[in-house]
């Protein structure tokens, strides 16, 4: 302690190695204490696989590997399976990256390059801020506002465009709207003629709600987070290699493509990696929205499930040992995926901190 | 200059522009999305805004109330969680710092780390459903409870116990994550020299290290506080709802992210403004609180 040194002048020369001992004492058990912490990290990760693997006997003991394959989820007959989670999680994960990604990066360029100089912090501050936000507030605002206006104002006319090929009628959805959805319909549909199946993709009845809708709100929340890790990576980029790309007679866009790009790979892939992991485990914003069926369809229109919307929305009325336990083994599977996600996603950016550990 | 030059420049340059466009449109249309959804929040919200929410219990279907019950079991459980789960963290994070820095296991440990902070919230529920609420009465875990805490008042059914345990499995990751990173911006001048005056390893930590990072740990604090202050998915199966106010731990809870999620599948109107409501004042908690540690976070060095 502090008063310790100054105590120290007083004391007789077996005070002071008693005061050492008392010190090397007190050293041991703080340390023996932050290694327990430490190892509490460890066994929380022990903890949660055990359990899950533990809750979920009863289901791998009836279903065995057909539980990954199966497609039936049967409360009545006792029959679960858990293919059409496991295909909603990913398709409605993979589908908001491809939303997501491209458009994360152009806001991380805005902010690096365009964005003029006074408004960058600001923007930067409220994406960050954005990226904070609850994902039950994406949820219900899908729920009550997005889906709703989706059903009304796109998916008629998407559907229409792809299949039965009436796109002068978008119904009530103002004179903007029209002026852009009018010649994209007429592309969409020349698309059509070309890619068959583009058609399926958009059929059935617009409901508002499912796999596509659940894609794109997933896709708005992963927004702020791709785009604030895009643009931390960006700024790593020494100014040194911008400014010789510059030197060089580059364009703006030459450099972000050539120089920065490259540079900032890594880091770019794993916070999209890191991303992912959250979207495929997302529960909130997607269980609103997704409509929880328990089939595959052909249609991304259609109401699908993924495996914590369906965690979420059963678990409490789940009856039944078989059914409970079916739904921890849902659990696991997404502990599985996200884990590999999740963990290719550290070596990466361990692999970078390396890099940038060494270079400078 | 020969004129394939010229048009060599004008398409690179037409390139250029094209796709820096791309990109404004990109951030433009990003933007324009957040901000709707932030517009609707505060539009519906405020709509639904009114005092009795903070001093009425949630009602049943048809009847007025506010969202007393739920906002008392959310700041309760998320306090809990947090004064439980920080000292944990902080340990844990000055060993990564400290003690083993370049070990073997602080790597594997840190890695742990990073994957359960980022792991889904929802098995976090699952692992303290099976852990504490799934046990039976003659089950194993029931009874070490029982030795250790001498009755059995948590095992075995849904309470309040299980939703702060799941809150803490979610802040613990965070804090270990900030406060490691934050005593490594502390110079080792300052540790040398407090050990070159005699001072023990121990003094020199929490003495020195400790409150040289304060504000960046008190930053990690308050995030992980914003992060689990909307979690809906970990509190489900664990702390359940409960439609009454209740401060018995051992008993169901409500919580706000649970009352949101409760009311706004029902089919009922008032419900559905209550849900509103909730949103916006767990959406302005949040805001605070990120903008509070934003204002403490230190220079990057």
């Amino acid at each position: 302690m502090a008063d310790s040194a100054v105590a120290e002048q007083m004391l007789s020369i077996p005070q002071r190695a008693a005061a050492v001992a008392k010190g090397g004492v007190r050293d041991t058990r703080f340390r023996a204490l932050t290694f327990i912490a430490a190892l509490l990290v460890l066994f929380i990760f022990a903890g949660v696989m055990a359990s899950l693997i533990d809750g979920a006997m009863p289901a791998i003991k009836a279903f065995g590997w057909s539980f990954l394959s199966s497609t039936d989820w049967n409360p009545v007959t006792q029959k679960f399976g858990a293919l059409p989670s496991i295909y909603g999680t990913l398709v409605s994960s993979f589908l908001a990256m491809f939303l997501a990604v491209p458009i994360g990066i152009g806001i991380a360029i805005f902010l690096t390059e365009i964005c003029p100089r006074p408004l960058r912090r600001p923007i930067g501050i409220a994406i960050e801020l954005l990226a904070g936000i609850p994902s039950i507030i994406y949820g219900i605002w899908g729920l009550f506002i997005f889906a709703p206006w989706f059903q009304e104002h796109v998916q008629t006319w998407l559907t229409n465009a792809t299949g039965v090929g009436d796109t002068s009628t978008v119904d009530g959805s103002g004179v903007v709207l029209h002026a852009i959805l009018v010649p994209l319909g007429w592309l969409i549909q020349h698309l059509c003629t070309w890619i068959p199946f583009l058609g399926d993709i958009f059929a059935g009845p617009p409901y508002g709600i499912g796999l596509f809708t659940a894609s794109l709100i997933l896709s708005i929340m992963i927004l702020p987070f791709i785009s604030s890790v895009t643009r931390d990576v960006f700024e790593t980029v020494p100014h040194m290699l911008k400014e010789a790309a510059y030197g060089l007679g580059c364009t703006t866009w030459e450099v972000m493509w050539r120089v920065v790009l490259p540079f900032a790979r890594t880091g770019v892939v794993g916070g999209a990696m890191l991303a992912l992991g959250r979207a495929l485990g997302e529960t909130m914003a997607v269980t609103f929205v997704i409509g929880n069926d328990h089939h595959i369809h052909e249609s991304l229109f259609a109401p699908a499930t993924t495996i914590s919307a369906s965690i979420a929305n059963e678990f409490t009325e789940a009856v039944g040992d078989l059914y409970t336990s079916s739904l921890i083994e849902l659990g696991l599977i997404l502990f599985f995926i996200t884990f590999v996600v999740l963990a290719s996603a550290q070596l990466m950016l361990y692999a970078l901190e390396r890099r940038a550990g060494g270079a400078s | 200059m020969s004129t394939v030059n010229k048009g060599l420049y004008a398409r690179r340059k037409f390139r250029s522009r094209m796709f820096l466009s791309l990109a404004v449109l990109a951030a433009g249309f990003g933007i324009v999305w957040l901000g709707f959804i932030l517009g609707a929040l505060f539009y519906n919200g405020f709509t639904a805004f009114d005092p009795k929410l903070f001093s009425q219990m949630t009602p049943p279907p048809g009847a007025d109330g506010g969202l007393a019950n739920a906002i008392f079991g959310s700041v309760v459980m998320s306090g809990l969680a947090v004064v439980l789960a920080t000292p944990i963290g902080l340990l844990a994070g000055t060993y990564l710092a400290e003690y083993g820095r370049y070990g073997r296991l602080a790597f594997f440990v840190r890695f742990v780390n990073d994957i359960l902070l980022s792991a889904p919230s929802i098995i976090t529920g699952l692992f303290i459903y099976v852990l504490v609420v799934y046990q039976t009465p003659d089950s194993y875990g029931t009874k070490v409870c029982t030795q250790l805490l001498g009755s059995n008042c948590f095992m075995g059914h849904f309470s309040a116990v299980a939703g702060v345990l799941s809150l803490m499995v979610i802040v613990i990751p965070v804090v270990v994550r900030t406060s490691e990173n934050m005593l490594l911006l502390v110079p080792n001048g300052l540790r040398e020299a407090a050990a070159a005056l005699g001072a023990p390893r121990s003094n020199v930590i929490r003495a020195v290290t400790w409150r040289a990072a304060r504000a960046g740990i008190v930053t990690g604090v308050l995030l992980a506080v914003a992060r689990i202050s909307g979690e809906t998915a970990p509190l489900l199966f664990t702390a359940l709802n409960n439609q009454f106010m209740s401060t018995d731990l051992s008993q169901p809870m409500a919580s706000l992210p649970a009352v949101i999620f409760q009311f706004a599948l029902s089919p009922y109107e008032y419900w559905h403004k209550l849900a509103w409501a909730g949103a916006l004042l767990i959406t302005a908690a949040v805001l605070t609180v990120s903008i509070i540690a934003r204002l403490l976070q230190p220079k990057r060095s």
